[in-house]
Formats: structure tokens, C-alpha cells, sequence
């Protein structure tokens, strides 16, 4: 609770609540009774003694007595309010109630209420998953939820995102191993090989070299250059660079580029290096969920052959 | 000189108990067709089937407000705001034309007070008899009088508690609940709390309600004026009262000081002592005066609806009704009348689809093949009919623009569902583009929202 770096302000919130709690009651009793000129007829007046404005004056007109008693047991509820939970200064309260726990409470209670379905799908194969009606649809708010912001509400991904849609996989694209990279993470690195690689010109060729491997237009000089220096990248890339899923190394022969595929692209890219990182929700979602993800992004890849997406069910 | 003497009072003072006498007569019928119509209403309501569920049932979990046909969803909170200000001009216009009658016939504070006087009636006795009854000892009548009163005024406060939940809850799922005593703590809660309501209310509070808490009270003499009819005592013909016959050339007036009026009146009042603000208009002393005005062969109307001026002017009941169409009233009237129409309009040329276009923001904007430019979107679509509907989607605004994929959507009866969208277009200039999507129903081109969106091409 160490909100402040002197306790002063505990103190002065805590003594301002009681006060004006004291004071309130005190108005209220002192404020019941009142005291009258009496009349001739040997009876009270049946005015205050309030004259306003020359000549309006106040009525006495009682109250009813249980509305004095509704505002006594305002000033109890306060009292037990503050016993009971937090609100004097720094006092946490009897019954050490929190924000933070009740945000507990509530996720417990969502993973009692929902944890039996997604344990169920748990301990199905993710092939199997995929195929469930119900289960895609799940699938597919969770990755709305905390895909698309990345890899766009489509999958089809961004620059430097992914495209999950397509058969390419930077990792691999079996369903367990498209868990594990939801689960656990992936960092893509891709080293500055500018210095490794000479000048401009050894850079350029490189890149062109790539970009006819890709089946690009690339002058047939500087492929050949390129050809001759591609050494260096072939350690990750491997030599006829198909890439390595087991290094997340791009496979440079298709047309995927996941930061461009334009020669001036390419070249930045092997100048600078990149990396990217695909977080680890692992311990965010936990493991059901990441499950059940991972069965809905492997299906958009792999869509069953007789129904794209099933609108009508996944509506439900 | 000496000071004034002065005495110390009490600014609080405790309620004296009011025993209301049973009346009948034309204002008595009026009251109790009023109970009537109102609780057969509200405690029928929820039985209501239609079309395989409750006809009226405002589902705050799904956020659906099913009534009979219609299906209100948070998105129409405007038609909530609408039927309240059309509420409100309808007090203030009968409130112009005949001051507290909503008070006095329908309001469930009066309705509920009337309900439970009934059932004090039936086991305590008339007035009398309560009053002798709670000025006695406890003796073994009083305890089982009491207790019986009591038992039945909780019996119909939990059953008016249960109603009220079953308009959020389905009722037949609360009837189960509450026969395998597993209603839920929000359920419980409220039938609990809206029945104590009740109870204390209808049983205890009563006139006080009116006097102390109800706010309508307090602001309606804005809306009188001298035309507006009131409970008036016909001071002219009534004074100077005196009880007994009278004989001939008798100048006593026609009141006969029986009290009656005091008597009946459910807060309490002395009518004869002209208009006060805890009058409710309940027009109970005007059917206990013209019982006794019976009784001594006079004319009705002693005390009776009238308006100031026809009170003033001994006006005729033609010229009281031709003092109706007063610009207050027109414009009440009026202003009333275009709600409705405008109320009823929307409500009858409501598409029922709403759309919503999220662009992607993640992604600016993506160069595909050909030079061509791809942006995302997710359209939010909710299906506010009934039936399932399949919709078509459509781009326009662009050169070349088209949805990339699939552009038929099916939607449940009464669903929403995000569909994430692509949009091809070529590309052009860089910057921010204006395009719009169409969604229309397949089985019914009238269902067609379009809802503009803006489509960026990178620079």
C-alpha cells in the first residue's frame, strides 16, 4: 500500500473521512430539535422565527421521524463500509477485500465455468479439433482476440507478421509444432550481414541472386555475383536457399517475403539484419486454450476440403 | 423588558397512523378497474408465450429486449429514452387537463395501497374496528389478527417480487428455481427486495410515499393552472356548515360536518379546507359527499372534480370542457403526438441488421500482386430478426474494389459475429480512400445497411 513515500496523506484522508462522519451527526442531532418563541396562547409559534426577503418565513412542519432514522443509518452503514473495507487512508479493511482479488475471483470462476469445455478439447488430437464446428468458432474469437492485432482479423498477416493462411511456415506448420510456437514463443533473427558479406555491390548481387531464386526478374550479371557470395547465407538458408524450419530461416525460393521482395528490400534486410518475435502465450492463455487456437490457425492453412468456413455454424 | 419566551421543538415528529373508511362509489369503481387492469397486466405479462418464448422478457445477460415481435438490443437504448419522454408529456398533459389522476387511479403506489387496505379490511375490519384494534393490548385476537395480516401482505408483496424478476429472468425457469429451491443470488435478491418494496410500501409507507418521496408530486404543480381539474369543496354552497337537518329558511350551508371526507381520505386530509399538496386526486371524499348528499336529499357535487375558474365563475360543465383546448394543453398535446409518430416511425422502418466496419489496425494497408492494395476489415454484424438470414456483402468506392473471398455471411436469428474482410482494390494515389460496404439480405433486398469506411493506400 506503499502508494505515497510519507504516510501523512493515510493520515489526512483517513481524518477528513472521519470528521465529516462526526460532523454529519452532530448537524443531524443538534439539528432535531429547535428552539421556538412560544405565543400568547401559551403555545409554540408555528413558524421557525425565519424571515427572508421582509416577509417570508419558514413554517415548522416536522419531518417524519424515520427519515431522521434513515439518515442515522446512513451514518452506520458508513461506519461498518469502513470497518469492513478499505477507504480510511491506507486501511485495508476487515474483510481484506481487493480489486485485484475480485479480479481473481471472477477469473476463477470463468475457468470453473469454462474450463470443463476446453478440457475436453484438450485431450483431443488437433487435427480433431480443428474439425469441430464449435471449436472453430471458439478459435476464431480467441485469434480476434489476440492475433489479429498482429497478424490482421484475416491471418493473411502484415509486414514482418506471417501470413498464416498460406503453406508457408517459417517454423514449421504441423499442429503441434504451430502449438509450441504459440505456447512457447519464436524469435526470428536474422544477422546484419552487411559487414560479412563486402560492399554494396557483393550485397546487391546477393540480393538479386534471391530474387531470381524466387523466379524475380534479377540482372543475370549481378545473379551471377550474387551466386558467388550466396556462401555466407547458406549456413541458415542452406545452399539452394530452401531455409531451415528447425532455425525459423526463411525458405528464399518461393514468393513469400515477409519484408518485401523488391531488390532495395532485400538489401536492407541482409545490410541491417531483422528480428522478430513472436510472444509466448503460453502462460497468458494456458495450454487448453493455446490448444484450441492452434487447431483453428493450422485449419486456415489446411481448410477441410468440403466447406471453407462453415458460416452457420460458426455463427453460433 | 424580558426576553420572549421560547420552548423547544421536535423538527422530526412521528407519523400518525391513518385508518381510510372503505367507500364506494363511481370513483371507488374507477380506482379498482384501475388495480385491475394494471396488475392483471403486470402479473399476466410474464406468462405470455410467443413464438416459443416469453413475449415479454428483457435478457440483460444476452442484452435482448424480446417484446412480442420485436427484439430491442442495446444499440435501440434510444427507443427506452423515447418511451420515457413520452411518458413523462403524457403525465404532463393529463396532468394539465385533470391534475393528479395518474396518482389517484394507476400509480402502483395507490394501486398497491388499495390492494392491501382490501386485505386489512377483510381481517382486521373497518375503520373502526383497526382503530379499536391497535389501541387494545396485545391480546390473543390482536397477535393472530396481526399476524394474519401480515403473512398475507408478505404473500402478495414475494408474489409481485417474483413477477417482476420473471420479466428478466424466464419465468418458468424461476417457477423450477423456486420449487428446487435453487434460485440464484441476484434472483433471490431482487424478489426479495422488490417484494420488501412492496411490503413496506403499500403496508407501511403509504401516503408518505406520496408526501415525502415521490418526486412527481412535488413538480407537478408546475403543470396546473387555474383550468386543471381538481378536488375541490364547493365552499360557496357548503359554509357554514352545521351538522343536523335543516329547516326551512335555514341559512347553514349543505355540509353537515359529517366527516365522511376526513374519513375516507387516504392521506389524511381535510378537502373542505381547499387544495393541498397531499391531495392525490383519488376523488374518495367526492363519492363519501355524495353518499351523504344522498342520504339528506341534496345535490351531488359538494364536493367535486372542478376547475378554479368554474369554481370561481360558476361556470357550466360545457364551459369548463371548452377551456380544455388552452395552449398548454395543445402544446403538450402536440409535442406528445409527434413523439409517438416519430416513436412509431422509426420503429416500423428499423432495418433489422447493424453493421459496424472495424478496420484492421494492425495493418495499414497491403501491397499484393499487380500493384493492387488489400486492406481488413472486421464488419461487426448483428441479425436483430428472428430468423436466420444469409447476407451478401459488397465494396464500392474504389477503382477495381472487391471483396477478396467469401461474401456471403449466414447469421443466426438474433446473433452477432465479427467477420474479418478483405478489400482488393487497385492502387492509386497514397493516402486515405472513402468506400462502402452494402450489406444486404439475400431473402430480403429491403434488409440493406451501408456503412462507409476508409480504405488507406500506403505511400
Amino acid at each position: 500500500m506503499a502508494d505515497f513515500t510519507s504516510g501523512f496523506w493515510n493520515w489526512y484522508v483517513a481524518l477528513i473521512t472521519v470528521a465529516s462522519i462526526a460532523g454529519c451527526a452532530i448537524l443531524l442531532w443538534s439539528q432535531s430539535r429547535y428552539k421556538i418563541r412560544v405565543g400568547q396562547d401559551g403555545q409554540p409559534e408555528k413558524t421557525t422565527g425565519h424571515v427572508w426577503d421582509e416577509d417570508l418565513t419558514e413554517l415548522n412542519t416536522p419531518m417524519p421521524r424515520w427519515w431522521m432514522g434513515l439518515f442515522y443509518l446512513t451514518i452506520v452503514f458508513g461506519i461498518v463500509y469502513l470497518v469492513l473495507f478499505p477507504g480510511l487512508g491506507s486501511y485495508a479493511g476487515k474483510l481484506g477485500w481487493h480489486s485485484t482479488g475480485a479480479y481473481q475471483a471472477e477469473l476463477k470462476q470463468a475457468d470453473t465455468d469454462f474450463g470443463p469445455l476446453f478440457a475436453r478439447y484438450a485431450s483431443q488430437d488437433l487435427k480433431a479439433v480443428a474439425a469441430d464446428p464449435q471449436a472453430h468458432a471458439i478459435g476464431e474469437r480467441m485469434f480476434l482476440n489476440y492475433c489479429a492485432q498482429c497478424h490482421g482479423s484475416d491471418a493473411r498477416g502484415n509486414k514482418g507478421y506471417p501470413n498464416l493462411t498460406d503453406p508457408d511456415w517459417l517454423h514449421g506448420g504441423e499442429p503441434e509444432t504451430i502449438k509450441l510456437t504459440i505456447m512457447a514463443g519464436r524469435i526470428g533473427q536474422m544477422p546484419a550481414m552487411g559487414a560479412a558479406l563486402g560492399s554494396d555491390k557483393d550485397i546487391e548481387g546477393v540480393a538479386h541472386y534471391v530474387r531470381n531464386l524466387s523466379g524475380l526478374t534479377a540482372d543475370p550479371v549481378k545473379v551471377a555475383f550474387g551466386k558467388a557470395k550466396f556462401g555466407a547465407c547458406a549456413a541458415c538458408h542452406g545452399p539452394e536457399g530452401k531455409g531451415n524450419p528447425m532455425l525459423g530461416a526463411p525458405n528464399l525460393a518461393d514468393k513469400t517475403w515477409l519484408y518485401g521482395g523488391s531488390a532495395d528490400t532485400i538489401m536492407e534486410t541482409i545490410r541491417k539484419g531483422r528480428t522478430n518475435t513472436m510472444p509466448a502465450f503460453g502462460d497468458f492463455l494456458g495450454e487448453a486454450k493455446v490448444h484450441v487456437l492452434a487447431a483453428y490457425v493450422w485449419s486456415l492453412s489446411n481448410p477441410a476440403p468440403s466447406k471453407p468456413i462453415d458460416e452457420k455454424v460458426a455463427a453460433k | 423588558m424580558s426576553a420572549p419566551k421560547e420552548a423547544v421543538v421536535k423538527m422530526y415528529a412521528a407519523r400518525e397512523e391513518i385508518y381510510p373508511r372503505e367507500i364506494q362509489g363511481r370513483y371507488a369503481r374507477l380506482r379498482w378497474a384501475g388495480v385491475w387492469l394494471t396488475q392483471l397486466v403486470f402479473y399476466g405479462l410474464p406468462w405470455l408465450q410467443w413464438n416459443g418464448r416469453q413475449a415479454v422478457l428483457f435478457d440483460l445477460g444476452a442484452r435482448k429486449f424480446h417484446l412480442f415481435g420485436l427484439v430491442l438490443w442495446p444499440q435501440d437504448f434510444i427507443y427506452l429514452a423515447g418511451l420515457l419522454i413520452v411518458c413523462a408529456y403524457g403525465l404532463f398533459m393529463v396532468t394539465a387537463v385533470a391534475g393528479r389522476v395518474w396518482c389517484g387511479f394507476a400509480c402502483p403506489q395507490t394501486v398497491y395501497t388499495e390492494l392491501f387496505l382490501w386485505i386489512e379490511r377483510r381481517i382486521e375490519g373497518a375503520r373502526s374496528a383497526r382503530i379499536r384494534l391497535d389501541r387494545q393490548p396485545w391480546t390473543f385476537e390482536k397477535t393472530w389478527k396481526k399476524g394474519a395480516k401480515h403473512a398475507a401482505w408478505m404473500a402478495v408483496a414475494l408474489w409481485t417480487g417474483f413477477t417482476f424478476v420473471g420479466y428478466f429472468t424466464p419465468v418458468h425457469t424461476l417457477v423450477r428455481e423456486v420449487a428446487s429451491f435453487s434460485v440464484g443470488p441476484w434472483e433471490g435478491f431482487w424478489v426479495l427486495f422488490y417484494g420488501f418494496a412492496t411490503y413496506g410500501n403499500a403496508g407501511w409507507m403509504r401516503e408518505q410515499v406520496c408526501k415525502y418521496m415521490c418526486p412527481y408530486a412535488r413538480f407537478q404543480s408546475a403543470m396546473f393552472d387555474k383550468d386543471t381539474l381538481i378536488v375541490t369543496y364547493d365552499r360557496a354552497r357548503g359554509e357554514p356548515r352545521r351538522p343536523g337537518a335543516r329547516t326551512v329558511g335555514d341559512t347553514a350551508g349543505d355540509c353537515i360536518d359529517c366527516t365522511l371526507c376526513v374519513q375516507v381520505c387516504p392521506t389524511g386530509i381535510d378537502i373542505r379546507r381547499g387544495l393541498q399538496y397531499e391531495c392525490i386526486g383519488c376523488a374518495a371524499c367526492v363519492d363519501a359527499c355524495n353518499g351523504v348528499m344522498d342520504k339528506v336529499k341534496k345535490r351531488h357535487g359538494l364536493i367535486r372534480y372542478a376547475t378554479e375558474n368554474a369554481l370561481a365563475n360558476n361556470w357550466s360543465t360545457a364551459q369548463v370542457k371548452a377551456r380544455l383546448l388552452r395552449p398548454r394543453v395543445l402544446a403538450y398535446g402536440a409535442v406528445l403526438g409527434l413523439l409517438v409518430l416519430a416513436m412509431t416511425t422509426s420503429l416500423a422502418l428499423r432495418t433489422p441488421l447493424k453493421v459496424d466496419v472495424v478496420r484492421d489496425r494492425g495493418s495499414m494497408g497491403r501491397e499484393v500482386e499487380d500493384g493492387q492494395v488489400e486492406n481488413v476489415y472486421r464488419l461487426q454484424l448483428m441479425n436483430t430478426s428472428e430468423n436466420t438470414r444469409t447476407y451478401r456483402l459488397a465494396v464500392e468506392g474504389m477503382p477495381g474494389a472487391r471483396i477478396v473471398g467469401a461474401d456471403v455471411v449466414a447469421l443466426d436469428g438474433a446473433s452477432a459475429r465479427g467477420v474479418p474482410v478483405r478489400v482488393r482494390a487497385e492502387g492509386g494515389e497514397g493516402g486515405s480512400h472513402r468506400i462502402a460496404f452494402t450489406i444486404t439480405a439475400i431473402d430480403d433486398p429491403a434488409v440493406s445497411v451501408r456503412e462507409e469506411a476508409a480504405f488507406i493506400v500506403p505511400r
